[in-house]
């Protein structure tokens, strides 16, 4: 139990020196991505294996004294999700990818034993051919810059001593003893954060109003309700440094006089919600959360309470709702919940990812933040990059980045030699951009002016066999779905859009019904109570401007130009290329192709559920659709 | 039985002093121990915490989490976020319902073995497209074979 500021200081200088004794760390990667991919087993056979081969091991950081030099944990998520199962040794961030269990001999009989790198296991670049042996040589690593990231991958996310090494709830120990709240808030406001769930409003601001609200408590949330498909950073966080986000939670709890606080999770995250309780348990034990923290006056409770399916509870006022046990509905605003929150208490409601910036900010200054980004969006900011894109995972970037230096640099291009065609970006509440953008820089006032958003950083990458009007009618189901149903604009108007839409992909819409869309789109935008309905148009909006001809040939012509609307598509075998090896037959779930062995085979249109498959899987590019 | 049933219910809705802010945990809880949400269970639980049904049904509507009808044994949850829709969920989708012989809206089998559900976004998109069954097991970089090769493990473990 850490009852000063003294105690923490010691608890790190005694943590650090046990992270200074280890001859080498190996952390093998246990974020949701990895352990898919089994890293978990990688872990298991390394803990047994060092067991057989008799190495001084520990597994914990500070309690097993006297078995210093190897130190084997698992770590939060590098973000090469991709790659992994990741394993990373200290020192010198060597970096192997894909570790299969049975590879675990070999890292410790070469590199453990005998400090000789697993060629093999290294990352080679896939145009260079060239192999390198640390993280930092990697081209996906090398243009990030991680603030909010800082820790995950290289800490141990179930070992609060590791993160108090590595200077842990140093910041909520300067905020308490040398910071009033009007500094603190002072700090966050030159540092310009702005909100990083997506709406950008600039977070010192926000505390402003909260601090000098009147209330009998007051609260601060976490939003975890990371509900954007393509977007998975929060999730990242959560599950691999869940102490820094309890630390922002503290720091602004500090600044706006709060004294409890709700970490609000999405069930979809297990993993997340697990690692969170557990740290919210030690920190209690360790006297970091409670009352009287530190002996310095100050107390803070933290509750991790549990999402249960609603995309509309990313929404502020929805997810105190759901919170309160309610449907998660919006309410209109003013009263905002800074005023007037959960259970009509003053509330603060901040991102994930805009706490895990804030014990950053205070230990090195709002100035040094500043020095990252750009004028009106300064810092970083962390995007899910995915789609058909060559390295896909979590990137932490200087805003003011261009869409091209992510995609073609950090991303690598795109796989299987694909055109660039488009790129989602803000998830249902964004929009898509084209290669005209590519040199657009990545804020949010300049995304705004193209019609986007960064929304919570979901960049999803298109090819050119990317339909974008069926991409608008996949968001346009979704934020349907989702739809709360309160506000007659948004529950009717996106059930409306999604049917015109629909009858676009199905070649049975005609020019007037993409007037009746664009119509619509701007009536959902403008009478919608919450940012749901406000922004479910956009993805809509954007590729009617940018991708009208799309749109176009799907009315006009009845044709799927990139060949994805099935309605609109013929299956046909290549009579001169078929070579008769009735794989594609075979795979028909129709029972729809027919033909003799080493005789071309052709298609039934009639039966056909033109699923694909048979395209997929013939080598001979025989099956061609029109 | 029904009497045993209500008592485990009713150890849940006392775990949490019976407070109604706490509804949505309960009701999270609760579906963990059936599986799914039955009609006389919704009653009893408004009955107990002494708020109308209405209330207890509206929120068990509300949330994609909930069900009302029984789900399979083995709840395989495709993801369809747009990083796994831009790779291919729907033909994993397609693959999975043929072969479990799912028609229509149908999401469980007649035997109550299996149930397969599309999700807006597991928050592994690095991996696209991923299917989990039973929240623990995640599957990455799936194919239409691939998943039937998962399906057929489990059907040979029955």
């Amino acid at each position: 139990m850490l009852k000063s500021k003294d105690d923490l200081l010691n608890l790190y200088k005694q943590t650090r020196e046990a992270l200074e004794r280890e001859k080498m760390r190996i952390l093998i990667c246990a974020g949701t991505g990895c352990v898919a991919n089994g890293s978990l087993e990688v872990y298991e056979e390394l803990q047994d294996l060092v067991k057989k081969y008799n190495l001084p091991v520990k597994i914990h950081l500070v309690e097993e004294v006297g078995h210093e030099p190897y130190a084997v944990n698992i770590s939060g998520c590098h973000g090469f999700c991709q790659m992994g199962p990741l394993v990373r040794v200290e020192p010198g961030g060597v970096f192997y990818h894909h570790v299969k269990k049975d590879d675990v001999q070999e890292i410790v009989e070469k590199h453990i034993l005998n400090n000789q790198l697993v060629e093999r296991l290294l990352y080679t670049h896939p145009v260079t051919g060239q192999t390198v042996a640390t993280q930092d040589e990697i081209p996906f690593y090398q243009k990030q810059t991680r603030v909010a990231l800082e820790h995950c991958g290289r800490i141990n996310p179930d070992d609060l001593n590791d993160y108090i090494a590595h200077g842990g709830y140093q910041a909520i120990a300067r905020t308490l003893f040398n910071m009033t709240p009007e500094k603190v808030i002072k700090e966050v406001l030159e540092s310009g954060l702005r909100g990083r769930g997506g709406g950008g409003f600039p977070t010192g601001r926000k505390w402003q109003f909260a601090a000098s609200a009147q209330g009998p408590k007051k609260y601060i949330i976490c939003n975890g309700d990371e509900g954007d498909p393509g977007a998975f950073m929060d999730r990242s966080v959560m599950e691999g440094d869940p102490h820094r986000v309890l630390e922002g939670m503290m720091i602004a709890g500090f600044a706006i006089g709060a004294d409890e606080g709700y970490v609000y999770v999405r069930a979809e995250y297990p993993l997340a919600v697990k690692r969170l309780k557990r740290a919210v348990a030690e920190a209690e034990k360790a006297g970091l959360l409670g009352d009287n923290i530190l002996n310095s006056g100050f107390s803070f409770k933290v509750n991790i309470k549990e999402g249960a399916g609603a995309f509309v509870c990313g929404e502020e006022t929805a997810l105190i709702a759901s919170i309160e046990g309610e449907r998660g509905m919006p309410r209109p605003r003013p009263p905002f919940p800074a005023n007037k929150g959960l259970w009509g208490c003053p509330t603060i409601i901040n991102n994930v990812e805009t706490l895990a910036n804030l014990p950053s900010i205070i230990l090195k200054g709002g100035k040094w933040f500043r020095g990252f980004g750009t004028e009106c969006s300064p810092g970083t900011k962390t995007f899910a990059l995915a789609g058909q894109v060559a390295h896909t995972g979590l990137v932490e970037i200087p805003m003011g980045m261009s869409l091209r230096e992510i995609v073609f640099e950090i991303g690598g291009g795109l796989r299987e030699n694909k055109k660039f065609k488009a790129v989602q970006i803000g998830g249902p509440s964004g929009g898509c951009l084209t290669k005209d953008h590519l040199d657009l820089s990545l804020d949010y006032d300049e995304l705004r002016k193209a019609g986007a958003m960064i929304g919570s950083g979901g960049l999803v990458v298109m090819g050119e066999d990317t339909c974008m009007v069926e991409v608008a009618k996949f968001f346009m189901g979704f934020v349907q779905n989702e739809s709360c149903g309160k506000c007659v604009p948004c529950r009717e108007g996106t059930k409306r859009m999604l049917e015109i839409l629909t009858a676009i992909t199905e070649g049975r819409a005609g020019e007037e019904d993409l007037l009746l869309l664009e119509e619509l789109a701007l009536a959902v935008q403008d009478g919608s109570l919450c940012g749901l309905g406000k922004t479910a148009p956009n993805p809509v909006l954007t590729t009617l401007k940018y991708f009208r001809d799309e749109y176009m040939a799907h009315i006009r012509d009845k044709k799927c130009p990139a060949g994805v609307c099935k309605a609109l598509l013929d299956y046909h075998i290549d009579q001169d290329k078929c070579k008769g090896c009735g794989l594609c037959a075979k795979v028909c779930p129709a029972e729809a192709i027919t033909g003799n062995k080493k005789e071309p085979h052709v298609i039934e249109v009639e039966k056909c559920l033109k699923c694909g498959t048979c395209m997929e899987k013939c080598k001979f590019n025989a099956i061609y659709t029109a | 039985m029904q009497q045993r049933k209500f008592q485990r219910l009713q150890n849940i809705i006392d775990s949490h002093e019976g407070k109604v802010s706490h509804l949505i945990a309960i009701l999270q809880e609760v579906q963990e121990e059936y599986r799914y949400l039955p009609e006389e269970v919704l009653t009893y639980i408004a009955t107990a915490m002494g708020i109308p049904p209405a209330t207890v049904y509206g929120v068990a509507t509300f949330y994609a989490q909930f069900s009302m009808i029984p789900k399979g044994k083995y709840v395989i949850k495709i993801c369809d976020g747009t990083a796994c829709h831009v790779r291919g969920a729907e033909p994993i989708n397609f693959a999975l319902r043929k072969e479990l012989k799912l028609t229509g809206d149908e999401q469980t089998t007649k035997d109550l073995q299996f149930t397969v559900e599309t999700v807006s976004c597991l928050g592994a998109c690095g991996l696209a497209p991923v299917v989990t069954i039973n929240e623990n097991e995640v599957h990455g970089q799936m194919t239409p074979e691939g998943v039937l090769e998962v399906l057929r493990k489990f059907q040979k473990t029955e």
